[in-house]
């Protein structure tokens, strides 16, 4: 049932000229990521240096690079990583948070109090800096910058939900439940977390936003997926010094993260109306 | 005489606020050794101005709070006695309706799973016919089983919270100022529907308001309370006041007829902090008829059929 209403209610986004727009160019991000090898004759790899800094032509619809590698090729290869990235990055993160949220709002107490100082701790730095710190211990690499967005955003999600959880607890519908018999999990389960969901999916789907930006910093440092794995950030990097020669190397990753990004910014948008208990209903 | 169906014993509840690091919590008795029984198939109100402690007694009784010192029998049984899982199976007999309907409802869900609620707790499906039958019985039609709270209007949402509490026939139901949000014209229909369904299912009811004109017209007996204690036990809804308080109370509500118009005598002085209660009676800084012995010794209720806890009933 639930999941019926969460399925309509992306139906709903996508159904709005925003969320339409936007959810467009993410499907077909998401299918060149997934169909990267079908869809184009040439390696991410493989390197022909004779043909390298070829200006984007009709073999090289947004040309090579220094390597000779064409571009689109490296693009469409590059969204495995950063939507992969991001995405696994920040759904680990919204599950984190939400257990440690619910349990720190349901349960109060010492736990909360714990729960409070370690996330307020992280959230006292700008997300790239704990990113960076994180990177810095682990590793650089694809785990690295998963575990670095991850815990990055770990705060965010731990005070929305363990917020929401507070806030609803004190509603009479949860005495309700009580008065009628309810066990502490059922009301947590049936009650307080898909009311707090909804909040925090939005929430989700905005920070998949940064977290694309932010793997593409870290690549664009050299601290995430390493060469030759492509990523936006990577090749952004390594543009940055053939500004002048290529631009082409530089401007079209960069479209694409800018492009990327706002399309899940408008989606998660429309998403915030589409997931209004009421305006879904004046549509049934 | 039978055992009551409710018997409360010494109730007691004391709440602790405030407290941080370096400043301690201060502790306040919302409920003050509160005893009281319901007679099976009587409807018992019980008054008092906000913040007297009638709504946590009213979750005490149901043990929706645990009380600080005091028990609660049940047809019999000790609540206060009870496990979790005893206590959720005794959650069939006995019921609450809240006061605000708008937040008694989960947005989330739809009618029938409100009214399914109570059985899914039991670990149990619905009768089949069950939630169309419940709607029928608070006068809504079987279409709204799939609307949302948000489309029905107050009313509406009450009687569907009258519902939930009917869903699993119990014998005893808790009403928390269920006219309290409600528009005057749809109070009475509330009320004229709370008393058609004690009458048809045979409910015993305990009526929680600050409305003492209401109360008297619903009530079998009212329970009068002032500052977390009882202070007047009205046998009867028409009985005459005997303390202070009941009588002011009751001159506070108007009579529908111009006529009958009167002066209204407005309280002297503050009610006491339920933090810093006076050794004395709680009410004698505004009582007309305080005297010394006021001052300094608590009454407590006594005196049979119609007890009151005053020094100088009326």
């Amino acid at each position: 049932m639930s999941l019926a209403r969460s399925l309509s209610s992306v139906v709903r986004a996508l159904r709005s000229p925003k969320g339409g727009i936007s959810g467009a160019w993410l499907v077909l991000v998401v299918l060149g990521a997934i169909f990267a090898g079908v869809l184009t004759p040439f390696d991410y790899d493989v390197q022909d240096l004779p043909g390298a800094f070829v200006a984007p032509s009709a073999t090289h619809w947004l040309g090579t690079d220094e390597f000779g590698r064409d571009l689109l090729t490296r693009i469409l290869y590059g969204a495995r990583t950063s939507l992969s990235v991001s995405s696994i990055a920040i759904g680990l993160s919204v599950f984190t948070g939400m257990v440690l949220g619910a349990a720190a709002g349901y349960l109060g107490g010492a736990f909360d109090r714990a729960v409070t100082i370690f996330v307020d701790l992280t959230w006292s730095f700008p997300e790239i800096l704990v990113a960076l710190i994180l990177v810095a211990i682990i590793g650089p690499g694809i785990t690295g910058t998963m575990a670095a967005i991850g815990v990055a955003y770990l705060a965010q999600f731990t005070r929305l939900t363990r917020a929401q959880i507070m806030a609803i607890r004190s509603e009479t519908y949860i005495e309700a439940a009580r008065s009628v018999g309810a066990s502490g999990s059922f009301i947590l389960f049936r009650h307080l977390l898909p009311n707090a969901l909804a909040p925090v999916l939005v929430a989700a789907m905005l920070a998949t936003g940064d977290a694309i930006i932010l793997e593409a910093t870290l690549g664009f440092f050299g601290l995430g997926a390493q060469p030759p794995t492509p990523s936006w950030g990577a090749m952004m990097s390594s543009g940055s010094a053939l500004l002048f020669k290529a631009p082409w190397i530089i401007i079209f990753p960069g479209l694409a993260v800018a492009v990327t990004v706002i399309a899940v910014n408008l989606f998660g948008d429309a998403l915030i109306h589409a997931l209004d208990i009421k305006t879904r209903l004046r549509e049934v | 005489m039978a055992e009551p169906l409710i018997r409360a014993e010494a109730l007691e509840k004391r709440f602790q606020t405030g407290g941080g690091l370096l400043k301690k919590p201060r502790a306040m008795l919302a409920v003050r050794g509160v005893s009281l029984s319901v007679e099976r198939g009587e409807v018992a109100g019980v008054v008092g101005e906000s913040g007297c402690g009638k709504s946590t007694l009213a979750r005490l009784i149901l043990r929706l709070i645990e009380p600080t010192s005091g028990r609660i029998h049940f047809d019999g049984q000790d609540l206060t006695a009870l496990s979790n899982t005893d206590l959720r199976r005794q959650r069939r007999r006995m019921a609450m309706v809240f006061q605000d309907p708008y937040s008694s409802l989960d947005p989330r869900f739809t009618v029938a799973e409100v009214l399914a609620e109570p059985f899914r707790v039991q670990r149990e499906a619905p009768p089949a016919g069950r939630i169309a039958a419940l709607l029928d019985q608070v006068g809504l039609s079987a279409k709204m089983a799939d609307s949302f709270p948000h489309q029905l209007s107050g009313g509406q949402r009450q009687r569907v919270g009258i519902a939930r509490a009917l869903a699993q026939a119990p014998d005893f139901i808790v009403l928390d100022e269920p006219t309290a949000s409600l528009d005057v014209s749809i109070q009475a229909q509330i009320i004229a529907l709370l008393s058609e369904l004690r009458q048809r299912l045979g409910l015993t009811y305990l009526f929680i308001s600050h409305d003492l004109g209401l109360v008297r017209y619903f009530c079998d007996r009212v329970v009068v309370m002032y500052l977390g204690a009882v202070v007047e036990v009205l046998p009867r809804a028409d009985a005459a006041p005997r303390h202070p308080y009941t009588r002011t109370l009751m001159d506070s509500t108007f009579a529908p007829d111009p006529r009958q118009r009167k002066v209204l005598r407005a309280l002297e002085g503050e009610i006491p902090s339920a933090f810093d209660l006076p050794k004395g009676c709680a009410f004698a800084v505004r009582c007309p008829r305080a005297s010394d012995a006021c001052r300094a010794a608590r009454p407590v209720l006594e005196g049979g059929e119609h007890p009151v806890a005053c020094f100088h009933p009326f």
